[in-house]
């Protein structure tokens, strides 16, 4: 079986480097990096979100804001060409800064008044983005020019984006392995027990809202430097959250391989039909039908449900074996760990 | 100087009798459902389209309209729940119904683009455009008129909750919805008929935003209920008083902030609702504490 899994991982990595070799137009490398974009944000939004039961309608923040520090910072500093590149990483430090504060005055609620402040403070960025004069207002930031043909550059921008959604989901699965990801559960199941057994619940809330604000911030700024420009609305897009969100419900909340198998789903799907209908109003209808359908129909996403289904599928015909009852003392993380 | 801040205030408080009509719906659709209903915005502009619709069409008066749009809207609120948020059980509720409500608002927010375009429109009517002199303030009729529906009908909402018997039910289901099912209340028609009252206030919400805020476009649903929802975080979620005294003192704030810059004046409005959480995570009113579980 562990075989079976590493040779499975294996066989997807060398498809996901070798898909621009196959389909080497630049329409489909586009598909690419969109799709690899995405897997990566939505791996960063479930390590936080997903893992800790805090759904945060607020990441666009983190992205918009790693992609106008990305601008600004090139264009005050006269940084162009390829060195931009180096400049990455404080795309990561911005995302991981704005967190610290936005996650020290959201993270004091819980439930529906911590969503209603993501979505306050995405406003209020949105807002600041518009309005102040270094984000070039509604005009908003170029990016400096990069001295790629226009073949290669798509190419290039995929194997980026492919080494970026390969980095968040290895960070994602690490962080589920290791016993901060447990605490994130704990508290996901029950805040008030785990702190009650030791789980200090703001910091590990805190680092896990930071590390998943450092790769959106990260991310947001490859997708700055690809598309060379942002706007308010399109840095700080509420569409942008809400798929995203999508995304990691669809596949599986919770879960490493979730958000990443529904953004190979939803991405492209969404890119095809913006294509398509060129009015885009289609489209959003569209992604809110699917939405209500997955919500509605596959609550739990693809992953937990289709391993139920595997799970059905090999024991058909043999007695249902009940698993033993669980003992009182048992904390609810490792209830859920043993269910998965 | 002094005179733009009185004009600021007074603007404020009669714009803020609105909000309060908006958000007292929300309010009410959390504390009886424990959701939060994102799609309130949208609801509005769909509200407001109403009324635009018969009035350019069969050029019936705004207010008189709302004898149609209020029942139809109240309808649809009925349908939205009975279809989508009635089967949504479980651990997850909290964020699939929110997910749930901002999906139909996307889908609101499409089918509104595919009628009426991009393009703001806005409501009109002789009380619109004059305006009257009062106190050496000029004030448009509409303000005035929307202010006095607004009242009106939270005061029918009041009477409803705490002078009935369905409403003493529907206070029953907010305390506690297992107690009130056990003493024989039936939760389920409680909370559709709830949602659809909820929802039917964005109707006249709706109408007298489409002819005070100089022009609304399907787009505006998104700016409408982050605010609404900032108003009711602040009121306390579930406190009806407590959104309307947020409602009034957020828009008589943005006024105030706006003779000063218009471009902050909303900025200003959610750093306020951050502040106030800092200091008071429950808000104004709240009920319980929100830390709770």
């Amino acid at each position: 079986m562990k075989h079976a899994r590493i040779a499975g991982l294996a066989v997807l990595l060398a498809v996901g480097v070798a898909f621009p070799l196959i389909f080497p137009n630049p329409a489909a490398t586009n598909y690419g990096v969109y799709t690899l974009i995405f897997v990566a944000v939505a791996s960063a939004w479930n390590l936080f979100s997903g893992y800790s039961g805090y759904i945060s309608l607020g990441h666009a923040v983190f992205f918009g804001s790693g992609a106008y520090a990305l601008g600004i910072a090139a264009m005050d500093w006269h940084v162009s060409g390829v060195a931009v590149f180096a400049l990455l990483p404080l795309c990561a430090v911005v995302g991981a800064l704005i967190a610290v504060p936005f996650g020290l005055v959201a993270l004091r609620v819980r439930r529906h008044t911590f969503i209603v402040i993501t979505i306050a403070v995405f406003f209020i960025f949105q807002l600041m983005a518009y309005n102040f004069s270094f984000t070039g207002g509604s005009i908003g930031v170029n990016a400096p020019f990069l001295p790629w043909q226009a073949a290669i550059y798509n190419e290039r921008f995929y194997y980026i984006a492919l080494g970026c959604a390969v980095g968040a989901l290895v960070v994602a699965w690490l962080v589920r392995r290791s016993r901060f990801g447990l605490h994130l559960r704990a508290i996901r199941d029950d805040e008030d027990r785990a702190r009650g057994l030791g789980v200090r619940a703001m910091r590990v809330k805190l680092t896990a809202f930071a590390l998943s604000g450092a790769v959106t911030g990260l991310v947001g700024g490859i997708w700055f430097f690809y598309i060379s420009q942002v706007q308010p609305p399109s840095g700080f897009d509420p569409l942008f959250d809400l798929s995203v969100v999508l995304m990691a419900f669809l596949g599986g909340l919770g879960t490493v391989a979730g958000p990443a198998l529904g953004a190979l789903i939803i991405e492209p799907g969404q890119l095809y039909l913006n294509v398509t209908f060129t009015n885009g109003y289609l489209s959003e209808i569209l992604l809110g039908a699917v939405f209500l359908a997955v919500v509605l129909l596959m609550p739990r996403g693809i992953i937990p449900t289709g391993g139920e289904w595997v799970t059905k599928l090999r024991t058909r015909g043999r007695p249902v074996i009940s698993p033993p009852a669980p003992v009182q003392a048992e904390s609810d993380a490792t209830k859920a760990e043993a269910k998965r | 100087m002094a005179r733009e801040i009185y004009q600021a205030i007074v603007d404020g408080i009669l714009v803020g009798g609105v909000y309060a009509l908006m958000a007292v719906g929300l309010t009410l659709i959390f504390g009886v459902l424990d959701i939060i209903n994102i799609a309130q915005g949208i609801l509005v502009i769909l509200g407001a389209y109403l009324s635009y619709e018969l009035a350019a069409r069969l050029h019936i008066d705004l207010f008189l309209g709302l004898l149609v749009t209020v029942p139809a809207m109240f309808v649809i609120g009925v349908a939205i729940q009975w279809a989508f948020i009635r089967p949504l059980r479980g651990r997850e509720r909290t964020s699939m119904t929110l997910l749930v409500t901002y999906a139909i608002a996307l889908i609101i927010e499409g089918i509104l683009y595919q009628a009426f375009g991009p393009n703001y429109k806005q409501l009109n009517g002789w009380y619109v455009t004059s305006s009257v002199h009062v106190f050496g303030f000029y004030l448009p009729y509409i303000y005035l008129f929307g202010f006095v529906l607004a009242l009106a009908l939270v005061a029918a909402l009041y009477t409803m909750l705490y002078r009935t018997r369905f409403g003493r039910s529907v206070r029953a289901t907010m305390q506690d919805e297992t107690a009130a099912r056990l003493v024989g209340i039936d939760t389920n028609r409680v909370s559709a008929i709830t949602f659809g009252v909820g929802v039917a206030v964005t109707a006249a919400g709706g109408m007298v935003y489409g002819a005070t805020s100089g022009g609304f476009n399907p787009n505006s649903g998104y700016d409408l209920i982050s605010r609404l929802l900032a108003i009711i975080i602040l009121g306390g979620l579930g406190s009806i008083g407590g959104a309307m005294v947020a409602a009034v003192f957020m828009l008589t704030l943005e006024s105030l902030v706006d003779v000063w810059s218009p471009n902050w004046a909303i900025v200003v409005f959610y750093a306020a609702l951050v502040l106030v959480l800092l200091i008071r995570p429950t808000g104004f009113f709240g009920r319980q504490p929100v830390r709770a579980q």
